[in-house]
């Protein structure tokens, strides 16, 4: 069905990927692409017919339909928020991008069942191994719709739900209706309505009441098709509590004009629920990384989104947390790193709507040679509540002279029952500590990679073992590429 | 048997020269020691030595082993066997010296070869163990919201770990009392062999009651003014550097 073909000669050999813990995340590994016919293409530009032809293809209900179609006019009608964003948003072109591809197989349960290009990619960045040493459940997703879905049986059989969002809408529609598009709105922001209007594949996960998932479950998205857009979207419920770790690896070849990852993420943590969302993202340099995450914690339930952002051209992203229950916790770890022509725009939104809830934000970045990196974060405590904290600290560190980092904090705490601190230092990789760790044998790239990974290590600490080996990987080679 | 030569040896920093023509050569087995007031250019020639990008060498030549290593980087006379223990090491925030000194020593190691974690961890312990260490430092972040003693103690836990054949030693008494003094001082006469040769900077006499030098030099704006054997320490000590700048710089 199509010629294998590699957009750049300089992958790494398949034997390097054997090594690699966790899929996604190794751009090197995941710079190459394969040349598809695809059965299902709604062409470049967006209008109301690829609306309508990425609905018909899916064969949704009228009603996504009309959800849809009334998200696109909310897309078309918003302005670009470049009144507090940055003016590179105005240089993506909605008519070139393709809004949807596929080859319009239903995901398969096995890997011999998987299209043999297909399954070549996710093999090349490890996706099998990684399922049977350490995930409850794999979902991997081919440009517009999940390629493979599995879950093992023992996490079925505990009545958890694990499938695409096209899956989930057609058989789990009172389920996924009732929290669909309730945490963030179709009109949240552009973007999110854009994501509401063209939104294929992402995952839709249930786990019921009192069951704890002990082992992650994971989804990869892969862009494998030049000036394509990824929308995907996902919901995740976790019942009264229950409990789960979703992980997320993405990565896109290199090419030569922009590509559009535009993502929605919900979560719902009802009653003293525990959902971990951990994001390690890898993007060429050339995509446009805009997505809106933000979950809903209940009474005593707990919502922690650990965000990590290497490449892109631009991201922008605000994890955050609704705390709406009593005793409800929120929490943001986020690393970033910028490096030459990279802009990371990330954050966290904290919205406190109950007493006695807690949230927790801290955010790292790390700017490289001309890359620059901002923290937004927003804190809402209104007056009426009491027993409500927060605590906020962001840290950016920069390595050359001419990087860049900015912070907006905007802490809104009103009342006098309520506390908030907030934290926020910047500093730079001196030539007094390279010298220092160039004089015990280090290079120079090794020695600022040394220091880029000591400033996150405590961060990096609270992640899952392969996900911090391989974080500290990447950024050694980040590093690598950028001394000069 | 490795050889330092320093020969005829100019820095400045900027347009500031800072050394003005020094020669110096010390064998494996010896242990010299410079001797002289402040901002008499000690600290800058061992940085220069090393490689610091801050000092230029205008003129003159360092040698090891009759190789230059003015054309190397400061890593790569790091591992050809150079080591400087430094005055104010830095702080590496979220770096522990396990950590580091394992990457110290995987740089060491040929393109390929793999550190073997158990062997490095016992040789690590070992040399814990000797310079009286607790297990538990290791596990700290590099000199982070260490006291003096403890960054003194640090450079010598790495000086013991890489094995260098030349250790120079910036100012390694200042900032210690006399108990720290004397656990760093008995840490460099535990690494005293036949294979290291060390080149001691110190401005006080102290030091040498606890590492007793074979060679000592006197420095005086950005030279070796006068050398002798450790009775010159003595000497120095009694005498004041007014004698030396009185009796010993040339008019």
């Amino acid at each position: 069905m199509s010629d294998v073909t590699e957009t750049e000669s300089l992958e790494p050999p398949i034997a390097d990927t054997a090594d690699n813990p966790v899929s996604g995340i190794d751009q090197t590994a995941g710079n190459f692409s394969y040349k598809m016919d695809y059965e299902f293409d709604a062409g470049t530009g967006l209008s109301e017919k690829t609306v309508r032809y990425i609905s018909s293809v899916k064969k949704e209900a009228p009603w996504i339909l009309e959800f849809r179609l009334n998200a696109l006019k909310q897309f078309l009608a918003k302005p670009m928020p470049t009144h507090w964003a940055t003016k590179d948003l105005e240089n993506i072109n909605f008519d070139k991008i393709r809004y949807y591809l596929s080859s319009g197989q239903k995901p398969k349960r096995t890997w011999d069942e998987v299209p043999d290009d297909i399954k070549k990619t996710f093999e090349r960045l490890g996706i099998p191994e990684h399922e049977r040493k350490f995930l409850a459940g794999v979902e991997a997703q081919f440009d517009s719709e999940a390629a493979y879905s599995n879950i093992k049986d023992i996490v079925s059989k505990q009545g958890v739900i694990f499938v695409n969002s096209t899956e989930g809408l057609r058989e789990h529609p009172e389920l996924f209706r009732k929290f669909f598009g309730k945490v963030i709105p179709t009109g949240d922001n552009k973007f999110s309505a854009l994501n509401s209007a063209v939104f294929s594949g992402g995952s839709f996960i249930y786990v019921p009441k009192g069951v704890k998932v002990a082992q992650p479950l994971q989804a990869y998205f892969r862009i494998n098709a030049e000036n394509f857009g990824q929308f995907e979207r996902t919901l995740i419920i976790a019942d009264e509590g229950a409990e789960v770790v979703y992980m997320e690896g993405c990565t896109a070849p290199k090419f030569s004009t922009s590509t559009l990852h535009s993502a929605v993420v919900e979560l719902v943590a009802l009653k003293g629920a525990k959902i971990q969302y951990i994001t390690v993202q890898n993007w060429a340099n050339n995509v446009f990384n805009l997505v809106t995450k933000r979950g809903v914690a209940h009474e005593e339930a707990e919502i922690k989104w650990i965000d990590c952002n290497i490449g892109s051209r631009l991201t922008m992203k605000y994890p955050g947390v609704v705390l709406k229950g009593r005793k409800a916790r929120g929490e943001v770890i986020s690393i970033a790193l910028a490096n030459d022509g990279q802009h990371q725009d990330t954050g966290a939104k904290m919205i406190h709507a109950a007493d006695e809830t807690t949230s927790n934000i801290v955010a790292k970045s790390i700017s490289v040679g001309q890359g620059r990196s901002t923290y937004r974060g927003v804190v809402h405590i209104p007056k009426h509540l009491k027993g409500c904290k927060n605590n906020t600290e962001c840290d950016a560190l920069l390595i050359s002279p001419n990087s860049r980092t900015d912070t907006y904090p905007a802490i809104t705490v009103r009342g006098d029952r309520n506390s908030v601190q907030h934290e926020a230092s910047v500093s730079k990789v001196s030539e007094e500590q390279i010298f220092y760790m160039q004089q015990r044998g280090l290079t120079e790239g090794q020695a600022m990679s040394l220091s880029v990974n000591g400033f996150i290590n405590d961060l990096a600490r609270q992640f899952p073992m392969e996900y911090s080996v391989e974080l500290k990987r990447l950024i050694d080679l980040e590093m690598e590429g950028s001394v000069g | 048997m490795s050889q330092l030569e320093i020969k005829d040896l100019h820095v400045s920093i900027g347009e500031k020269q800072i050394v003005k023509g020094l020669s110096l050569t010390v064998r494996s087995g010896e242990v010299h020691a410079i001797m002289g007031p402040n901002g008499t250019g000690k600290s800058t020639l061992a940085k220069a030595v090393a490689g610091h990008p801050s000092f230029t060498i205008t003129s003159g030549d360092v040698l090891l082993d009759g190789k230059s290593i003015l054309v190397m980087q400061p890593d790569e006379r790091a591992r050809a066997g150079l080591f400087l223990a430094f005055q104010y090491p830095s702080e590496i925030p979220g770096v522990s010296i396990a950590n580091f000194l394992r990457a110290a020593v995987q740089a060491r190691l040929g393109e390929g070869e793999e550190l073997d974690a158990t062997a490095y961890y016992k040789r690590l312990y070992s040399k814990m163990d000797m310079l009286q260490i607790d297990r538990k430092f290791t596990s700290r972040a590099i000199n982070d919201g260490f006291s003096g003693g403890e960054k003194k103690r640090c450079e010598i836990l790495q000086m013991a770990m890489l094995e260098p054949k030349f250790a120079l030693m910036d100012e390694t008494d200042s900032g210690l009392d006399i108990d720290a003094l004397r656990i760093v001082a008995d840490g460099v006469n535990a690494l005293r062999s036949t294979n290291l040769g060390v080149l001691m900077i110190t401005h006080y006499q102290r030091l040498l009651s606890y590492i007793v030098p074979d060679h000592v030099h006197v420095m005086w704006d950005g030279r070796i003014v006068k050398s002798g054997d450790k009775s010159l320490a003595l000497e120095l000590e009694a005498k004041g550097y007014d004698w030396v700048k009185n009796e010993l710089v040339p008019a």
